[in-house]
């Protein structure tokens, strides 16, 4: 982990070396990237759908309170921390 | 089997031909009795039958993978039954307008290897001149905005040079770098007196590399693999025997890891009489080294046995002649003089500078 906070005006979108794919053996949603793959869980998945650089991190916050049918507040430190550790393995990068 | 063991990914080795003849090479060392046996149609059918099984991943290795002509259908096979695809080369034969082609075809990622950040130090490892192209292709790749792995794999030659290998590798703006210390193996065994490091060159390396991966975060993945020898248990070799890799070669055998055909009395079979489905659940060579029930002690009995399944089988037979030995590279291992014996003679210099044994075709 890296010491900054990301920010919530981040607009985080998948890099070019990450796809993002549902594993039919599973029915699980999976990131895939050279040599490797994350098998996520439904949260993780939902978070990385809306991943596409045309939002902020608050706003995919509200959007996944609503789908979660959760509170903004309780879900904003497990995507925070969610979205540091892929921006951290370069998996996910701020769109400009 | 249990019901863990699902293929993830799948190593399409497309010819054990290359222009390179490095001295650590993976390929078996008899090489020429595995010709290229398989046509378009078997490569497409094997990666269909990959991919039902469940595969999700696929490397396009060799030998050189560019060498076969058909490379850019099988990237498009590839490409439709939505495979990740990374094409493992050494960026020999290739053109800017090849590259262009593989990326329209759908090709996911490239990994390109370098020998050395000195070029006259490369070219010496990888026996011919290869370096201004390597570096070439790793900047076509860029361009074209394909995810670039470049692999670097280390020994006593080039370990002192890892800081200017990594600087090399910001230059090229690399997304992923493999510092993989050689695993000692085929082509690396017979030359592991020239490359085995010692203890000093990997410490220092080890914490570059570490230094790196902390500077870099978020940037350029850096990965240090430290060789077997040093590291007192064994690695999970292909994340166990037949648990998630599997492996074809150029003449159609279908392998849990690259050198499972150079262990004997093993039957592996062949892509071009059954499938998959049915080498993956039926196979005995398959069956033989899963699980526990083969295991010896003291790997029996090991709080670890989960972690790294015994080792590797390969090391196992060529340094010990019994394939269902405790790995030596583990310290609990009985046979792990093998291994503290060459580690011992690697942390001093050589008397005489010793030959390096280049990757031919033997016959």
């Amino acid at each position: 982990m890296s010491a900054e906070a990301v920010s919530l005006a981040l607009k985080p979108k998948l890099s070019p070396k990450a796809k993002l794919r549902l594993d039919a053996k599973t029915g699980k949603y999976i990131l895939l990237y050279p040599e490797k793959g994350l098998l996520l869980n439904p949260t993780g998945a939902a978070i990385l759908k809306l991943c596409k650089g045309d939002q902020s991190l608050e706003a995919i916050i509200a959007t996944l309170a609503a789908e979660f049918q959760s509170d903004a507040d309780v879900l904003r430190p497990e995507v925070l921390s969610f979205v540091q550790g892929l921006l951290d393995r370069g998996l996910l990068q701020a769109a400009p | 089997m249990t019901t863990e063991d699902r293929l993830y990914t799948l190593i399409a080795e497309l010819t054990y031909l290359c222009p390179l003849r490095c001295v650590y090479c993976s390929n078996p060392t008899n090489l020429a009795a595995h010709p290229d046996r398989l046509s378009t149609a078997d490569w497409l059918r094997v990666f269909e039958q990959a991919a039902e099984l469940g595969a999700l991943q696929l490397n396009l290795s060799g030998g050189e993978p560019l060498l076969r002509r058909d490379l850019e259908e099988l990237v498009a096979g590839a490409h439709a039954l939505d495979f990740y695809s990374n094409l493992i080369t050494s960026g020999l034969p290739l053109t800017h307008d090849r590259l262009l082609r593989l990326k329209e075809a759908g090709l996911s990622s490239v990994q390109v290897s370098i020998q050395d950040s000195v070029p006259e130090e490369a070219e010496r490892i990888a026996g011919r001149s290869s370096f201004e192209q390597k570096l070439e292709v790793a900047r076509w790749v860029k361009e074209l905005d394909l995810p670039l792995t470049l692999n670097v794999v280390l020994h006593r030659q080039n370990l002192g040079r890892i800081a200017e290998i990594i600087a090399l590798a910001e230059h090229l703006e690399v997304d992923r770098l493999e510092l993989a210390n050689t695993q000692y193996l085929a082509w690396a065994l017979e030359n592991r007196s020239a490359l085995l490091p010692s203890a000093a060159q990997l410490d220092s390396a080890r914490e570059i590399a570490k230094a790196a991966k902390a500077r870099l975060r978020g940037k350029m993945e850096v990965l240090f693999v430290l060789p077997d020898y040093y590291s007192d248990r064994p690695k999970a070799c292909m994340s166990g025997w037949g648990k998630r890799y599997l492996l074809v070669t150029p003449d159609g055998l279908a392998l849990p890891c690259h050198l499972a055909h150079t262990l004997p009395g093993l039957a592996f079979d062949n892509v071009q009489q059954r499938s998959l489905d049915e080498i993956w659940h039926h196979s005995a060579a398959f069956a033989k080294f899963r699980g526990e029930a083969w295991m010896p002690e003291p790997c029996k009995s090991c709080d670890r046995r989960e972690l790294d399944f015994g080792g590797c089988r390969c090391q196992a037979f060529h340094l010990t002649g019994n394939a269902a030995a405790t790995d030596p590279a583990c310290g609990l291992s009985p046979q792990h003089a093998l291994v503290s014996a060459a580690r011992a003679a690697a942390q001093e210099p050589p008397l005489i500078p010793l030959g390096l044994r280049y990757r031919e075709i033997r016959r």
